[in-house]
Parts: structure tokens; C-alpha cells; sequence
């Protein structure tokens, strides 16, 4: 009896790409760059994951929207395995997930606004206000102000704007 | 990867790593306590956030213990099925939460000393080690900045808020010296590049902590005796009640999952 090939791996990446973040759905886990490695060891599909913040209640969720999508798919032999190193940035989001997400009402992480960790600076930058803009999702304007450094989801931040007055999300940088 | 056992005493190894679990797994416990109680919503959301990194890390940390140690255990047995003399934690994270103000101030200077550590851990001499480190110091410091900027918010804010502050510094002060010990346990880890002495650390802590104070206009407590226990297993009345609440339903119902 012939032996049914593999998918192959750009195929596997493609069904990925349209598995939602079950957080923020409008992006896809692919989107969100917590994928690192799809590969085939033998007859078994390993699929690499890396989580967001440690403590993340969606990444069990993650794991199972993943195995769903690929059984779904007929793939029967499958591991999924975690990996920590290096740690999942939000560089790692992809242009289209950005786009995605401010189309969305979410500003999309901005390069340099993470916590640094450097004291002096930091408390500068308290004092003084950030010298970087995160612009209002819904009306563009710079006008915005940080509420809380912690929002609605781990990987957010809360923002207000202060000409359309609505509050927006911010994807903070990590 | 997951087999670079460093060359070091794996029951001392196993131990260093229950004290970095049980540190966030206790303060973890005892943040998620203000969920639905804080202040203002947005303080209620950022605790809680803060409570799910500490626990996610503690997973990490007591999961790797638990692998170290070799004798079956997982991260939820070590977690929900140890007595209090088995914890690890500082005495300082088993404090009650106080009002706001107390709340904060323990984070603070909890945050001023784990992020430290965490930078360190980078360039531990276990990978394994290292990378829980490196994800987790991202996280820390963003705790920092939060807490660091709201002690100098409440500390120069207004009458009510600075008293409280200061009661809060006054009480949790005399907890902060542990953090700093150093016994057999620390220098092993130490000779074998694992992770810093304690004591190491206590410089760049200073320095933090006294640069915050000043800006919150608050009188920094100086020399004052230090209490000490918890590294060894010696806790305070609290941890009991803490470990009654949030051990209960493995206790009641052993092995139960959702
Ligand atoms: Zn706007």
C-alpha cells in the first residue's frame, strides 16, 4: 500500500497563518510570531512554540487551537513543544499583523517604548513624558496619554486620546 | 540543552530553584488576592497582570526544580502539596497586603531586587536557567517601572497618601535584608556560576531604592534589624493562611484538573 506523503511545510505554515490569536482574534498566530518551528522528525509533526508573557492564560488555549487546526487537517501524529529562548519580542509581529491590529482599534507596538530596565532613564521619562508617540488608532492624532502600563491582556497597555477622548489598547513592546 | 546539569550539588540546585518559585508563586498568590478589590480598575487589571507573570514564572521555575530534584514531582505537586516548612520564599512576599500603599511598597522593593537578580541570571551557567531569566526580566521590568513610578506618585502626593507611604516603608523595610543573605545553598550556586551571591546584588538595590525614596520624598529607614527566616523554611503565621486558601482544593479533591 502507497504510502500517503506529508504535507509539505509552506502548506503547514499556510494552515497556521489562519489559526486566530484567541485573544485579540483579528490577528493569526503566525501574525503574532509565537511560531518558531515547523518541522517533520519522522512520521511526526512538530510544531514550535514560544509563549508571549509567561503567564499567559491563552497559551493553553494556543496549544489546543493549534492541535484542532492541524487534526482538522488530517494530520494525525503531532507534537507540540515549548520553547523559551530566544524570548518572544514584539518585534516578531509581522507587518500585516500590525496593520491588522490598528485597523482594529489597537495601536501596534512602537520600537524603543518597552520598560528598559534602566533606572535613571526610566524615571526621567516619567518625570518628563516619553519623547515617543503612540498615535490614536481611530483618529491618527498624537494627542494621546498612557493610562496603565497593564491592560485588558497581558500584552497590553492602556491609552486614552485626548481628542477623540476614547480610550484605545496598546500593544506594548516587550 | 535540557541535560546541561551544571556541576553543582543538584539537591542544593533543586533548593536555590524552589526559593525562586516559592518568591513568585507567594507574592503572586498574594497580588491576585486584591482582584476585584483595588482601588481603581485600572490598578485592579495591572495587579492581576502582574499576579499571572509572577505565577506563569513560578511554573518556570518550581517546573525546572521539580526536573532538577529527580524524584517524580511537578511544578503543581511542589506548588499545592507542600506544608509551609518546605517553602522557600522570603519573608518579605508573605506579608499581608496591607492597604495600597503597603501593597506597592512590598512590590517595590521585591521588583528593585528580582529585576536585578533576573539580569544577572542572563549569564547564568545553566541554559536553562539563563533563558527562564531572560523571558522573565522582560516582564520584571515592566513591574518595576510601575511600581517604582507609583511610590513616587503616593509618596509625593498628597497628605494621606505620603503618611500611609511611609507606614508602609516603616513596616516593610525590616523584611528587605533577607533578600540578601547569603547561605550554603547561594554560595554553591555561586562557586558553580549558576546564579550571584545575594549579597552581590545588595549595591545596585541600594542605589535604586534610595534613588526612588528621594524622589518620593520619603525618609529612607536607614540601619534597622532585619528579620530572616523564610529562605530556610521558617515563615511567619501568614504563609499558613496564604497556603489554606490557595492549596485547598488539591488538598480536598487530590489530582482534580479543569
Ligand atoms: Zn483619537
Amino acid at each position: 500500500m502507497e504510502k500517503t506523503p506529508h504535507p509539505d511545510i509552506p502548506e503547514i505554515w499556510r494552515w497556521l497563518s489562519e489559526v486566530p490569536d484567541p485573544e485579540i482574534p483579528v490577528i493569526s498566530l503566525t501574525d503574532l510570531g509565537i511560531i518558531r518551528e515547523v518541522a517533520w522528525r519522522e512520521d511526526t509533526l512538530v510544531v514550535t512554540v514560544t509563549p508571549t508573557y509567561s503567564g499567559c492564560p491563552a497559551t493553553t488555549i494556543i496549544n489546543l487551537d493549534i492541535e484542532k487546526a492541524l487534526r482538522d487537517r488530517g494530520i494525525e501524529k503531532l507534537r507540540l513543544e515549548r520553547r523559551l529562548s530566544p524570548p518572544w519580542t514584539t518585534d516578531w509581529l509581522t507587518e500585516e499583523g500590525r496593520e491588522k491590529l490598528r485597523a482594529y482599534g489597537i495601536a501596534p507596538p512602537i520600537d524603543g517604548t518597552n520598560a528598559d530596565g534602566r533606572l535613571a532613564g526610566r524615571v526621567s521619562r516619567l518625570m518628563n513624558g516619553s519623547n515617543l508617540t503612540i498615535a490614536c488608532p481611530r483618529c491618527g492624532s498624537a494627542a494621546t496619554e498612557k493610562i496603565s502600563q497593564f491592560g485588558s491582556t497581558p500584552c497590553k497597555a492602556s491609552y486614552r486620546c485626548t481628542d477623540c477622548l476614547e480610550p484605545f489598547d496598546y500593544f506594548k513592546c516587550i | 540543552m535540557a541535560d546541561a546539569a551544571p556541576a553543582v550539588d543538584q539537591a542544593a540546585f533543586s533548593e536555590w530553584l524552589q526559593r525562586m518559585g516559592d518568591n513568585c508563586l507567594i507574592l503572586g498568590h498574594r497580588v491576585s488576592e486584591w482582584c476585584g478589590h483595588s482601588p481603581a480598575l485600572e490598578e485592579d487589571i495591572a495587579l492581576a497582570n502582574q499576579a499571572l507573570d509572577l505565577i506563569g514564572q513560578c511554573q518556570f521555575w518550581l517546573g525546572l526544580a521539580a526536573e532538577v530534584e529527580g524524584k517524580g514531582r511537578t511544578a503543581d505537586q511542589l506548588a499545592y502539596l507542600r506544608d509551609a516548612g518546605a517553602f522557600r520564599n522570603v519573608l518579605l512576599v508573605e506579608r499581608p497586603n496591607g492597604d495600597f500603599g503597603q501593597t506597592l511598597m512590598r512590590q517595590f522593593l521585591f521588583d528593585a531586587f528580582h529585576h536585578e537578580l533576573l539580569r544577572a541570571l542572563k549569564s547564568s551557567s545553566d541554559p536553562r536557567v539563563a533563558e527562564i531569566a531572560a523571558k522573565a526580566e522582560k516582564e520584571v521590568a515592566y513591574h518595576l517601572e510601575r511600581s517604582a513610578d507609583l511610590v513616587i506618585r503616593l509618596g509625593d502626593g498628597s497628605e494621606e497618601s505620603r503618611d500611609r507611604m511611609e507606614k508602609a516603608l516603616k513596616a516593610l523595610f525590616p523584611y528587605s535584608g533577607e533578600l540578601f543573605t547569603d547561605d550554603a545553598v547561594d554560595q554553591a550556586m555561586a562557586a558553580a556560576g549558576v546564579a550571584p551571591l545575594p549579597s552581590s546584588l545588595k549595591p545596585a538595590w541600594d542605589r535604586t531604592v534610595s534613588e526612588i525614596l528621594a524622589e518620593a520624598t520619603l525618609a529612607h529607614p536607614g540601619e534597622v534589624y532585619q528579620h530572616k527566616g523564610g529562605k530556610r523554611g521558617v515563615h511567619s503565621e501568614y504563609l499558613g493562611y496564604i497556603l489554606a486558601e490557595m492549596q485547598f482544593l488539591q488538598r480536598a479533591y487530590p489530582g482534580a484538573t479543569w
